[in-house]
Order: structure tokens, then sequence, then C-alpha cells
């Protein structure tokens, strides 16, 4: 799409010259930095996606949740520019996907896609130096070694820098792709579900990592699967069903049992917890799953 | 970068900045190549009919370029049998080789596969059908150009063809690829035997030596022609080397980081018809030079495509070279077909390259 509205006739456009990038301005806090409004998206003349809107702020972790197959990647990769809509818009900064080039829609929105496959086996340093490509040729340039360390500390991926990224292991790899996007240093984060590969600590970790770079005044969505780690972290919850927006709001808003029993077809409980008063989001079970041995050894 | 951006930064940035692998062992690396192909060429030039020792080999260049350095060749004619047969033909059979080295690096980049291959997916028999055509046709309209113009535009259509029609989601199944090559080869290969089939005697011969693949047509005619290809291909790809590491990443994450994916695709595309088309053009198909040298230039300096680009052209000129003067040297008074050489070397390499790629992804059914 991108790259259609802004194609050259003739031979030269094969060259990619244009002018100077525009460099992303200063935010304020609260600012919508993306805005979709009555996004459609089609697959097979189906509507995988319908009548949905969004709006990303600086400053906010917003949470998307739902069941599998409620469009929430979808979403997703439209809001990234991967997808033709069918109707509606999505706006960066302002201007709608279009207008701008591929390097500056990469200056200012980061996307962890949920495959991290690698053609070639790159040392995992390698592939977080790619995140600062977008930069390459201007002052920010200056900053690549240090960043590049930063984010690989961060996400807990220095021990690996110099594997190959096809030797690590499943949730190893999800990190150092995580490192690589937050090393593109953009005020847009896009994750999609940045935790299914990691263990508990590394989840709580990711999170964190969201949450901070959210109160440094980044826009920043995730979507996510489980219920509780959304109600912990995330200032706002929009939550999808079947392509559509069936609620969106603060955690206390949304994160309730019957609307939840409703989306995820499954008698769900909402119970605070007794230091924190967090939501726990926990299925209802009839008594114990399993035979559990009442007495004591 | 954004007002946000208050991000602790650590350490100092110096200016090792975003190349230090290559900075370590690129420039080692490439000097070690290119002496290797000095060393080479040096070696090659003196062998045959008429044998010219390398000190003397290297004192003809030097009195040619003015020097009064060095022993001049003390065989009869050794002289015009270096500047007339064999200089054109080592020269050539490093412009080739360096085409084919650059091109296979290029499409396993752009297929993201590192079975990649203008031979394997057909772009060499593509442009050795728009070569043939040439011939038996008879058409002469860009002089000397005529027939590596018809063998480009032979390469370009069958490398568009085979990229359409095997890839899916950003990425290249192994199976895919080398099925489509299969088919594409098929084809072209049909085309090939049509083509003799309605052509003349002479004609007929033209292109049997296509399908085996030869330098011993090679003059400095065909090295003025092959060279500028080589060299705009060569400086075209280094130029996107580093967008080409990112589509490693699948084209989304690629386009995510800037990339106009679709735009560095037909370039690259272009360009490895251009040095597809350089090579075969002069000495017909040889094979698994694209395939074997990026392969182990990789397993040395890692896939970044800074230096896998010009060290695989190095690689690719010096494997040529030594593949020809086997071809010219083995048999006495005979010449071994280059394209059957480099075939039953490169042909289990190829097997090797598979069953190692089918173990690693976990096998395909």
């Amino acid at each position: 799409m991108t790259e259609r509205v802004r194609r050259r006739r003739g031979p030269l456009r094969l060259l990619g010259r244009r002018s100077a990038p525009r460099v992303p301005t200063a935010t304020t806090s609260g600012s919508t930095r993306v805005q979709v409004t009555g996004v459609r998206v089609e697959r097979a003349g189906r509507p995988v996606l319908d009548q949905v809107d969004l709006a990303i702020r600086a400053g906010e972790l917003h949470a998307l949740l739902g069941p599998n197959g409620a469009g929430k990647s979808t979403l997703l990769a439209a809001v990234s520019g991967d997808l033709p809509l069918a109707a509606g818009t999505v706006e960066v900064d302002g201007r709608p996907l279009a207008e701008w080039s591929a390097v500056e829609l990469a200056m200012r929105r980061a996307v962890l896609t949920q495959s991290s496959a690698l053609s070639f086996p790159f040392a995992v340093v390698e592939v977080v130096r790619m995140g600062r490509v977008p930069w390459a040729g201007r002052p920010e340039e200056a900053h690549d070694d240090a960043v590049v360390a930063e984010t690989m500390r961060r996400c807990d991926v220095i021990r690996f820098a110099a594997r190959p990224f096809p030797s690590l292991s499943g949730g190893e790899q999800a990190r150092a792709a995580l490192a690589r996007v937050l090393a593109q240093q953009t005020g847009v984060l896009l994750l999609d579900e940045p935790t299914a590969a990691l263990d508990l600590h590394h989840q709580e970790l990711v999170m964190r990592i969201a949450r901070d770079r959210a109160d440094a005044g980044d826009a920043v969505v995730v979507v996510l699967h489980d219920l509780a780690l959304a109600g912990a972290y995330a200032d706002r919850i929009t939550l999808l069903a079947d392509g559509r927006v069936r609620a969106a709001g603060p955690p206390d808003a949304v994160l309730t049992a019957p609307l939840l029993s409703e989306v995820y077809r499954h008698d769900i409980e909402v119970v605070p917890h007794p230091d924190t008063r967090l939501p726990l989001v926990v299925p209802r079970r009839r008594g114990p799953a399993r035979n559990v041995p009442l007495t004591e050894e | 970068m954004t007002a946000t951006d208050t991000r602790p930064a650590t350490g100092d940035t110096g200016d090792g900045r975003d190349r230090r692998r290559p900075v370590r062992r690129g420039p080692v690396l490439l000097a070690g190549l290119t002496a290797g192909l000095l060393l080479v060429a040096l070696i090659a030039a003196g062998r045959g009919q008429v044998a010219v020792a390398p000190a003397e080999v290297l004192g003809s260049v030097l009195h040619r370029l003015g020097l009064d350095l060095g022993p001049r060749p003390a065989a009869p004619h050794g002289e015009s049998a270096l500047w007339l047969v064999r200089f054109p033909r080592v020269a050539l059979a490093a412009v080739v080789g360096a085409a084919l080295g650059c091109a296979g690096a290029v499409m396993q980049g752009v297929f993201g596969n590192p079975l990649a291959e203008p031979g394997i997916i057909g772009v060499s028999a593509g442009a050795a059908v728009g070569a043939a055509l040439a011939i038996v046709t008879g058409v002469t309209v860009l002089g000397g150009w005529t027939v590596p113009a018809a063998a480009f535009a032979g390469g370009l259509a069958t490398a568009w063809l085979v990229y359409l029609l095997a890839r899916s989601g950003g990425r290249t199944e192994v199976v895919t690829l080398v099925l489509t090559g299969v088919a594409v080869n098929a084809v072209a290969g049909a085309a090939i035997g049509l083509l003799m089939f309605v052509a003349d005697e002479s004609g007929v011969q033209a292109i049997a030596f296509w399908n085996l693949g030869s330098l011993a047509q090679a003059n400095w005619s065909a090295v003025s022609l092959a060279a500028p290809c080589l060299a705009v291909g060569l400086l075209a790809t280094l130029a996107d080397a580093r967008r080409l590491d990112l589509l490693a990443l699948g084209e989304r994450s690629a386009r995510h980081l800037g990339v106009d994916v679709e735009r560095l695709r037909t370039r690259m595309i272009v360009v490895t018809a251009l040095l597809g088309a350089a090579a075969v053009a002069f000495t017909g198909i040889i094979s698994f030079v694209g395939l074997v040298v990026p392969h182990l230039v990789r397993m040395v300096a890692g896939p970044g495509h800074r230096l896998l680009l010009p060290a695989s052209a190095l690689g690719g000129a010096i494997v040529v070279i030594v593949a020809d003067l086997a071809a010219r040297t083995l048999v006495d008074y005979q010449e071994l077909p280059l394209g059957v050489l480099s075939a039953i070397v490169g042909g289990p390499a190829f097997l090797w390259l598979l069953r190692r790629t089918r173990d690693r992804a976990g096998g395909w059914a």
C-alpha cells in the first residue's frame, strides 16, 4: 500500500530515490499516535475485521484481547500497513499510512510479529542491530552501539549475543526479536503476543519493559492471551470478538466475569488479588479437575 | 527520534558502529581471496600446451605495463599464447565466476532460501534460450551486444517467472523452489532442443556449446562485454547489501524496518538476470558455482551481505579459473566441457546441502 502511492513511473523508480524522510517530531503524553477508524479487512471476500475503531495514545499501554480468531493479529497487521483495508482508515501521526514512506513509518512504529523465523544464521547481536537500520545515515546512528547493548540487556539476551539466532530456543528467539524491535526506538510499539513462548519470569520481564516504554511516553499495543497479565499492566483494553470491538476501556470496565464468560464461551471468574487488588482471571472449574488425594501422606 | 527518548545510553558509542563483524573478518578474508585469485590466475595462465612458468607470466604482464622487471616467457610463441589465448580466457573465467558467485548470493538473499541459484532455478537455462534464439534467428540489431542482450532478456523473464511461481507468504519453501526449477529447466531444455532442431549445423554446434558450458571461445571482446555487466551488477548489489540482510527477517519485518520490499526485489532480480546473462552469454551454463561458493563463504564470514557479496564474487572467480584449468589440462589435447565438470562436483554438493537443510528444518513431506 505504502509504496503504491509513492511509486514513480519509469525505470527511475527502481532506484528508489526520494527526498529526505520526515523525521518524527516531539509528541506529548496522551496525544493520539495511531487512529484506526471504521476499519474493515476482508479475506476471500469474508470480513475478518469490521467497524473497528482504535486510538493508540502516547504514554498508554493498550492491550488487545480476544479469543482465537477474533482478529487481534489482523488488526495489528492492518495498523502496520501489511494488509489492504476494505474500508476505514489508519492514520499515524495524523496522516494516512499511504502518505508515509516505508522508512518514515519505520521511524515511527516498530512491529513484533508472531513468527521470528530467520532465513540465514545471523548472530543475535546482528539481528538486534537490524533494528537500527531506519536510522542509518542520520545523527541517531551515533547511538547504535549503546542502544543495541541496552536493549539486549533489558531483554536478557546478552548471554547469547554472539550465538546464531536459529540456535536459540523459542523463548530466547522471542526475546531477541523483541530486542530488535526495541532497538528501533520508535514512539509506537506494536507487539503481537510477545509473551507467548516465554516462561513466567520472562513474561513479567517483557510486560515490565512494555510498561516502562509506555511510562516513558511511548504508545504501546500488546496482543495478549493472559487476561491477568493485561489486567496487571495495561492502561486500556480493547476486547475483540468475531472481528469487532466487543468492549473497550480501562481494565476494570472490560475484565468483568459476565463479559469475559460470554466472549470466551467459558465460565470465567474475576477475583481481586487479596493484597494488590489486581484482577485475577480464572476459568471456573467444578472442584479439582483431576483426582487429588484428599488425605495427606 | 521521539521526544520521549530518555532511555539510558550505556557506554561510549565509539566508531565501531554496525560494521563489527565485517571489520574484523572482512578485510582479512577479502585480501586473502584477492591474493588467492591473483595466484590462481598466474598459475592458470601459464599452464597448457605452451607451458610458461608463473614468474615468466608475471614478467610478461609487468613488461606490458612498462616495467622492465622479471623474466619474459622463454617458450617459442609464449608471449602470443599468453596475450591472445590464455589471458582473455583466465580473465573471462574470473568475470564469469565472479558474476555467478555474486548472482547466487543475491538470489539466495532475495528468495530467503540458501538453495536458490541461477542454474538450479532455471535462470541460466532461460538465458541460454534467449542466446540460442538470437543465434538461430541471426538477429544482430545490437551488434556484439545482441547475444548478451538476448541472454539477459531470457534470464530476466525466467527469474520473474520462477519468483512468481515459487513464493508464498514472503518466503520460498525449498521443495517449491526446487520443483519449480525442475519444471523451468525442463521447458527451457525443450526450447533449446527445438531451436537445435530448426538450426543449421553451425547453429547446432553453437547451441550445444551453451548446454555444456565452456570457456574455449574466450577472447578480449567477450571480456570487454561481460566485465561491464559484472561491474554494474556488483555495485548495484553492494548498494543494497544491508537491505538484503533485512530480508532474512521475512518480507513483513523487512518492510517494518523501512525496506521498500517490492522495489528491492525487482531491482535484485534485474541485477541477477544481468549477472546471469554476463556469465551465460559467453560461456553457456555453468551450474552450482552460485550455490556452493556463497555457502562456503557464509560458513567463514557469516551471512551479512556486505561481506558475502564481494567474497562470493572473488570466490566464484577462483573456482571457475581452477575448474577451467582442470577442464583443459586433465586430458592431454582434449578439453572437457566446463559445465560438465562443475556439475560433477556441484551436483553432490547440492545433494549434501539439500540433506543438511532438510535435517535442520526437521524434514519436509
